[in-house]
């Protein structure tokens, strides 16, 4: 795989045969990776293909199960982020790694406070963020509490963190997704301010223009393999699309076109404040009608909302205002349970924080849901739960060994297939989908398409929300862009195009500044 | 550039349980393996040890602890902890000591004397009652389990130092004359040449034992221990499982109250101290994990077996009481390390077994473009 094994002095962190093993998973299969000095390298894969990991390595998150890192010919070995900090490696992280708790100044400096004898020296790191801020064009106090933040500013917060140390190889995964055209602008501009002083940069997003315009090479990565790499300048957005996906884009879908029915779930007018900061608010008077045999497509960026509406659809957060029907019935202060009786059911966004149950079975998760299905007097009626379970998993076509092994032991498509298996067992009539895809394979991906699919042959409404463009062109009969919290678009995906989805979603470019701030 | 076909998950890994050793085997029943190796010490040291007279009075002494033990098995599966339980011992001993000494009601300016069996009922409902306080405050008010309890320890110890303001009630053996009698058939009667106390503990161990294994409740308790977030969106109803799994608790409390009180004929306000720790300790060697979602009526059981024959074996064979209080200890802490030692074993095989299915792929991958 590695090209020309010469010496070569440019390269200045080096990866060679990494895997990495999560319980039953491959995340990584044997990555070659050079990192060359002053230059701008782009990774690029789909959700799950092993970016983020690869990059918890060279971040010393997390420690490869074979294989070396060399950091200018040397072989390097980081037990901790700090060691990594300490040979110039560090990261900014996709989700944010912020204290709320704390001051911007804080965060800036946790773990390597400026001193001043024995104490930490707070004014000198006020002064240090303050001006850090400012070369970030975001003249924020640097006593505000980070948890006051909108989400962009967090991640210029945690940009900020990385600019503050002295640092050889900057890792930036994902560091846009929350950020305004404007702040994209801004650190673009640090990002050549960097290469030119000889940083190293690794770049990670989805936004594939991005990538195009500040990457000097780029490094496709799928299913954890290392399937391409080329400089910049001589590839376009299809190849890279091609070399991410591996094949044909639209052999990953199954096709579409249903003849939508009755309307079945209605939600209207709904408002939710953010769980994490009850003084925004998430979404913003959003309403959305899922029709029966219809599958609806909610895109969106990081921030959006699409989580706390599909969280607040489904009885996880409360709603502050607005209605959610099914089928004429009012469920908009129903409990879960009467939700999941009545046919509405959620696949949430993080299979490992909100799916799975790591100390049971794979068939005790699948069956969570539906347990009262099963019910006869005061006892579960094991033998059809079984059985029940079994045609459920033949159906979602979980790979492994049977429903009596620990669920730790799958990989990440057939868990997602677990979790969308026991949405299924309840026999929803709305299924709804947070980020189904995410994490996991091509293969499984493909799978769950088929899945949402058949659903909605069978005349169940299904709604999906994720951030990937081409996954909402290709897998929804009808797709609606939220943006801020409130539906910015909605579009036919036969007759929509790729940028024209992205410009709807991105409203910070269009909108004036003063909405910023709620 | 590799141009390798897109690896799909290929042939599940072997079954687990192909090549489990002996060691593997025994560590995974350390429990009863822990009990084994005491009744074979204490049986070599002392020969009135494995005698059948001493077999039982051990597991008459086990049991109320066994009792215990189950109820703190399913607070702790459910992700809670349950420190009022030792209090609840002492109210529910007090409040059959009131009824059986004569309940003076002064409203009606009368002293009535209730049935044994109302007595019971009453006692096992006070019982009740404190774990549904611990239930309400844990769920409806969001107090963390560990200080909800502690509040309770408190009061329901306190409740009971008022109610007998401090002071013992002796003798509840009742009087015929009174129709009262028969209080003592719980602490020293022996249908079939066994105590009652151990036909409790049997009664107790089925019945919870179904509970958690063929009940709804049994699969919503073991995924809210598990991950609550995800029960939560399944569809359990989490709140009223955490409610439920304090109130047999402490009706298993109020059990082990009325045992005792009958077995001393006579019941003091300050029975019960400290009960809760060998309980957590019961459950703990049983192999249950203190973090929810893990842990068996089978574990918890014989937990509590291995702290009762070590502590009347330990009186057995003449080591000294504060002796026992340390080697009690370091049993303890023995059985947790243990566990994480295991915990650990199973994650390191799990990722071996998954690197060795990462290598053997890749070696059938690079040798040309598969079919």
């Amino acid at each position: 795989m590695s090209a020309a094994p010469a010496v070569d002095t440019d390269v200045v962190m080096r990866a060679t045969g990494i895997t990495k093993v999560y319980g039953g998973t491959h995340a990584l299969r044997g990555v070659d990776f050079d990192v060359r000095r002053g230059h701008v390298t782009a990774l690029i894969g789909e959700n799950g293909a092993g970016k983020s990991t690869l990059m918890k390595i060279f971040a010393g998150v997390e420690t490869p199960t074979t294989g070396t890192i060399e950091l200018d010919g040397q072989p390097v070995t980081f037990r901790s982020p700090t060691e990594a900090v300490d040979h110039g490696v560090a990261i900014i992280h996709q989700e944010l790694n912020l204290c709320p708790n704390l001051s911007i100044a804080d965060n800036i400096f946790i773990g390597r406070e400026r001193k001043r004898g024995a104490f930490v020296d707070f004014s000198a790191q006020r002064e240090a963020a303050a001006s850090l801020l400012a070369h970030l064009e975001e003249p924020i106090d640097p006593t505000t509490l980070v948890g006051n933040l909108r989400l962009g500013q967090q991640q210029v917060v945690e940009i900020a963190r990385a600019l503050s140390e002295d640092t050889r190889v900057l890792i930036m995964d994902e560091p846009t997704s929350a950020l305004s055209a404007t702040e994209v602008r801004v650190l673009f501009r640090v990002i050549r301010e960097l290469t030119a002083r000889g940083v190293s940069i690794i770049y990670i997003s989805h936004h594939l223009d991005e990538c195009l315009e500040i990457a000097d090479r780029a490094v496709i990565l799928r299913d954890g393999n290392v399937v391409a790499e080329a400089p910049m300048s001589e590839v376009d957005l299809g190849w890279i699309v091609t070399q991410m996906v591996g094949r044909e884009e639209s052999a990953l879908y199954a096709p579409m076109a249903h003849d939508p029915g009755k309307p079945l779930l209605e939600i209207s007018d709904l408002i939710v404040a953010d769980p994490d900061n009850p003084e925004r608010l998430a979404v913003k008077s959003v309403s959305v009608t899922v029709h029966a045999g219809e599958v609806v497509g909610l895109y969106g960026l990081m921030g959006a909302g699409r989580t706390e509406l599909l969280e607040a659809v489904a009885g996880r957060n409360p709603v502050h205002g607005g209605r959610v029907v099914l089928d004429g019935r009012d469920l908009t202060h129903a409990s879960i349970p009467e939700r999941i009786g009545a046919g509405l059911v959620l696949v949430p966004e993080d299979r490992q924080r909100d799916g799975l149950v790591p100390s049971l079975s794979v068939g005790r998760n699948m069956g969570l849901a539906a347990v009262r299905r099963f019910v006869s007097g005061a006892f579960v009626k094991r033998r059809e739960e079984r059985k029940a379970v079994d045609e459920t998993s033949d159906q979602v076509r979980v790979k492994g060994s049977g429903q009596d092994a620990p669920i730790g032991s799958l990989s990440g498509g057939n868990q997602q297939k677990v979790v969308v298996g026991r949405a299924l067992l309840t026999r929803p009539r709305v299924l709804v989908l947070d980020e189904p895809t995410r994490g996991i394979d091509v293969g499984a991906k493909a799978d769950i398409f088929a899945l949402m699919a058949a659903e909605a042959r069978t005349g169940a409404g299904v709604l999906f929300a994720t951030s990937e463009v081409s996954e909402v062109l290709h897998a929804s009969d009808r797709i609606i862009v939220l943006a801020r919290g409130q539906v910015a678009a909605e579009f036919d995906p036969r007759r929509t195009s790729r940028e024209q989805l992205m410009a709807a979603s991105d409203v910070s470019s269009a909108a004036p500044t003063s909405d910023e701030d709620d | 550039m590799a141009t390798a076909t897109t690896p799909r998950t290929t042939s599940a890994p072997a079954t687990t349980s192909t090549q489990r050793g002996v060691g593997e085997f025994l560590l995974d029943q350390r429990a009863f393996v822990a009990l084994i190796v005491l009744i074979i010490i204490f049986s070599l040291m002392s020969d009135a040890f494995l005698t059948p007279t001493n077999l039982v009075t051990m597991t008459k002494h086990v049991a109320y602890n066994a009792i215990l033990a189950m109820g703190m098995l399913l607070v702790i599966v459910s992700g809670g902890i349950d420190l009022s339980i030792g209090s609840t011992v002492g109210l529910s001993g007090i409040v059959a000591g009131v009824m059986l000494q004569g309940w003076e009601l002064s409203i009606f300016d009368t002293t009535a004397y209730p049935a044994v069996w109302v007595v019971v009922l009453v006692a096992l409902t006070v019982g009740g009652i404190v774990g549904l306080i611990n239930g309400v405050l844990i769920t409806r008010f969001n107090v963390a389990p560990f200080i909800a309890t502690l509040g309770t320890l408190y009061v329901a110890r306190g409740a009971a130092l008022l109610i007998s303001n401090g002071s013992t009630f002796p003798r509840l053996q009742g009087d015929p004359a009174l129709g009262n009698t028969g209080f003592s058939f719980l602490g020293t009667g022996r249908p079939l040449g066994v105590p009652t106390a151990i036909w409790i503990m049997i009664l107790f161990a089925i019945v919870i034992a179904v509970l958690v294994t063929r009940t709804p409740f049994g699969r919503w308790l073991y995924a809210t221990g598990g991950n609550e977030r995800a029960a939560q969106l399944g569809g359990v109803p989490v709140r009223s499982v955490k409610t439920r799994v304090y109130v047999i608790s402490g009706i298993c409390a109020g059990m082990a109250g009325l045992i005792i009180a009958s077995e001393l004929t006579s019941a003091a306000p300050q029975t019960g101290q400290t009960f809760e720790l060998n309980a957590i300790a019961a459950v703990v060697i049983g192999g249950a994990s203190l973090s929810g979602g893990r842990g068996t009526v089978k574990g918890a059981l014989i937990g509590a077996f291995v702290i009762g024959f070590l502590s009347d074996g330990l009186v057995l064979v003449g080591v000294s009481s504060f002796w026992q209080t340390v080697i009690k200890g370091l049993v303890i802490v023995l059985a947790v390390m243990l566990d994480q030692g295991q915990e650990r074993l199973k994650k390191a095989r799990a990722a071996a077994l998954a690197a060795q299915n990462v290598r053997r792929d890749l070696a059938t991958q690079t040798p040309g473009p598969s079919r």
